[in-house]
């Protein structure tokens, strides 16, 4: 295969990988190859994406080529593979695979395997979509940059020297620098739509409950939720229907499908429509280039024949603050689990005596990073006696406004549009050293994960004054995650249409590394990590 | 409210299990005194006759019939674990017998 081979075909989208897999254009293992071509080229060394922490080459490889095996012969099992069979993608490193380490982006839980696979990774298996590796993270998907991860940030592929997001910045990266088509994410509060956003890529949250949690780290049970990082509103809706659906291992599993996403991202209309703008999530505190390129898709989908109409929320100036205190509740509790007994790190106390509440202790301070003991404090003392009315319960009452909030905003509006984050990628350690301004990223995203309604970010364009990626996030009630690719994908053909092609073409020229390092190699030194 | 001080940070890293150096309990002070001031505005949103939400779409009595379904093996459980014995966990003393 020839280099200009390589890089076409790292550049289709899933949805046309699947259709020249389909038509014996292209195999599998030749496509699986180019993405590893181009993850040893970009993602390694000093000034490399370093989207992932463990390239899972000889199982991808051998996936692919059972699937160009069963193609080859043809027949029923030929008939029978998944639309999406033969496409790889990427895994969010918070979700556990058999056969790959699972490290949550944390030292506590480095050289971990699982021994189970998560229900969307079985999902994925089933399908027979290569799994290309695992990506970086912040720390338990802490953060909003990916910098709290304990194995380095994640660069972003707009520009080396900026954040690609968090904390799914290594999903959104990968995909943004075409080393996976598609990649698996998890949102507790925007960390796969606010990564989208700033990489210029999709995003999509799901209504919680419609897609399994089972096998994805917990960090805040009640706001957590798996989703898809691509870059078309379509191939979204692809992987979405991949990995949706009841699963009895997930206690909060919905009980009934969410309907055709993949028929409504195809559809594509708008006419009639009624799209609300939340006053509360745009205008003091967004960047002006955001501001223009929110304003600019809002005419795009006016002149499309939808309706557009102002809401108010005004409960959502509560949300940042309430969910600062329920998710900190949540991760202080589901993390007490690493305490150095049932898997991962254990350090000795220095000095004796040597009890098992010491040894906890001493692991947890060397295992958990500054952000992750940050949160687990802040839950501590949310949820301790004497403030535990005044703030978790406090926090609560405020998530049933939030709810309200929405319900009165969807008897206005079909779905609901805004910003997905209030800037641009700003710099590497720009904001690592005051956690509420990094805390304030997620803004416009957090409301979505109180309420559990489903919520996606698409590339707005470039902001004017930094030329970085703006997102635009659409919200929809509960279950009616299929009116976010209805809308999304005519909001992006839109765009695209004056753009003169995808939003990613503008993206600089990834240099690659001096020295192409064999995949082997790579995949030692990340482990070695 | 009342603002959080190192003396609460010290209690609260003993509860949470995890040891921490004076200096880091300094600089963990100042940090969450600024977080728990920026979100002390939460306890005055709601009424008292606003129902608390624990989750975003609740659903009741998830059962299953009482079978054994999936199970791990020992080795399974074990594979993970810094230190296991006879097919057991292996943990430091549980009482301080210094």
């Amino acid at each position: 295969m020839t280099d200009t081979n390589s890089n076409q075909l790292i550049r289709l989208s899933a949805a046309q990988l699947a259709e020249k897999l389909a038509a014996r254009e292209i195999t599998s293992v030749e496509v699986v190859q180019a993405h590893l071509d181009r993850i040893a080229a970009v993602d390694g060394g000093d000034r490399g994406v370093h989207a992932f922490l463990h390239v899972n080459a000889e199982e991808a490889l051998a996936v692919a080529a059972e699937v160009d095996a069963i193609r080859a012969a043809g027949g029923a099992a030929a008939a029978e593979l998944h639309e999406l069979a033969g496409v790889p993608i990427a895994v969010k490193d918070l979700i556990v695979t058999v056969g790959q380490p699972t490290t949550a982006g944390s030292k506590i839980l480095e050289g971990w395997h699982s021994p189970y696979d998560a229900t969307v990774v079985q999902r994925l298996r089933a399908a027979k979509m290569p799994i290309l590796g695992k990506t970086n993270l912040d720390e338990f998907a802490m953060g909003s940059s990916t910098e709290h991860s304990a194995y380095g940030p994640t660069r972003n592929p707009w520009d080396l020297d900026r954040i690609p997001g968090g904390s799914g910045g290594g999903s959104a990266a990968a995909v943004a620098a075409f080393e996976a088509p598609l990649a698996l994410g998890t949102d507790t509060g925007g960390s796969i739509r606010q990564p989208g956003a700033v990489t210029g890529t999709v995003g999509v949250k799901p209504t919680y409950g419609s897609v399994s949690r089972y096998g994805a780290i917990a960090m805040a049970s009640s706001l957590d939720q798996i989703g898809p990082v691509s870059r078309t509103v379509l191939d979204s809706a692809l992987l979405h229907q991949v990995i949706g659906g009841h699963d009895p291992f997930d206690s909060t599993s919905l009980p009934d499908p969410l309907g055709d996403l993949v028929a409504a991202a195809r559809l594509g209309n708008v006419d009639g429509m009624k799209i609300g703008i939340v006053k509360e999530l745009h205008g003091e505190g967004y960047q002006a280039g955001v501001e223009n390129r929110f304003n600019e898709a809002l005419e795009l989908l006016k002149q499309a024949g939808a309706e557009i109409v102002e809401v108010s929320c005004p409960n959502f100036q509560y949300a940042l603050g309430a969910y600062y205190l329920i998710m900190p509740s949540e991760a202080s509790s589901n993390l007490a689990k690493f305490d150095g007994v049932r898997y991962g790190l254990r350090v000795l106390p220095e000095e004796p005596p040597l009890t098992i509440e010491r040894v906890m202790g001493a692991t947890r301070a060397a295992g958990f990073g500054d952000e992750v003991k940050r949160r687990i404090i802040l839950g501590t003392y949310a949820l301790s006696a004497g403030y535990y009315d005044a703030y978790y319960g406090s926090a609560q009452k405020v998530r049933t406004l939030i709810q309200r909030d929405f319900e009165a905003a969807f008897a206005k509006a079909d779905v609901l549009i805004s910003p997905t984050a209030p800037t641009t990628a700003f710099k590497l350690g720009e904001k690592l050293n005051d956690p509420l301004a990094m805390y304030l990223n997620d803004v416009a995203t957090i409301p979505a994960n109180m309420a559990g309604v489903p919520g996606l970010s698409l590339p707005g364009g470039l902001a004017d004054e930094d030329g970085l990626p703006v997102g635009i996030q659409l919200l929809a009630p509960a279950r009616e995650d299929a009116r976010l690719y209805r809308v999304g994908a005519v909001l992006e053909s839109l765009l695209e249409a004056k753009w003169g092609g995808p939003l990613l073409d503008r993206a600089p020229e990834l240099a690659a590394s001096p020295v192409v390092e064999p995949v082997e190699t790579l995949v030692d030194a990340q482990e070695a990590k | 409210m009342a603002a959080i001080n190192r003396d609460d940070v010290a209690h609260l890293a003993r509860l949470a299990h995890i040891e921490m150096s004076a200096e880091e309990l300094d600089r963990m002070a100042g940090e969450l005194a600024v977080i728990v001031d920026a979100v002390k505005s939460v306890s005055e949103a709601a009424g008292d006759d606003v129902p608390a939400t624990s989750h975003p779409i609740p659903l009741s009595n998830v059962f299953r019939e009482d079978v054994v379904g999936h199970t791990f093996t020992a080795e399974q459980a074990l594979s993970g674990a810094p230190d296991s014995d006879e097919n057991r966990f292996k943990v430091p003393a549980i009482l301080d017998e210094a």
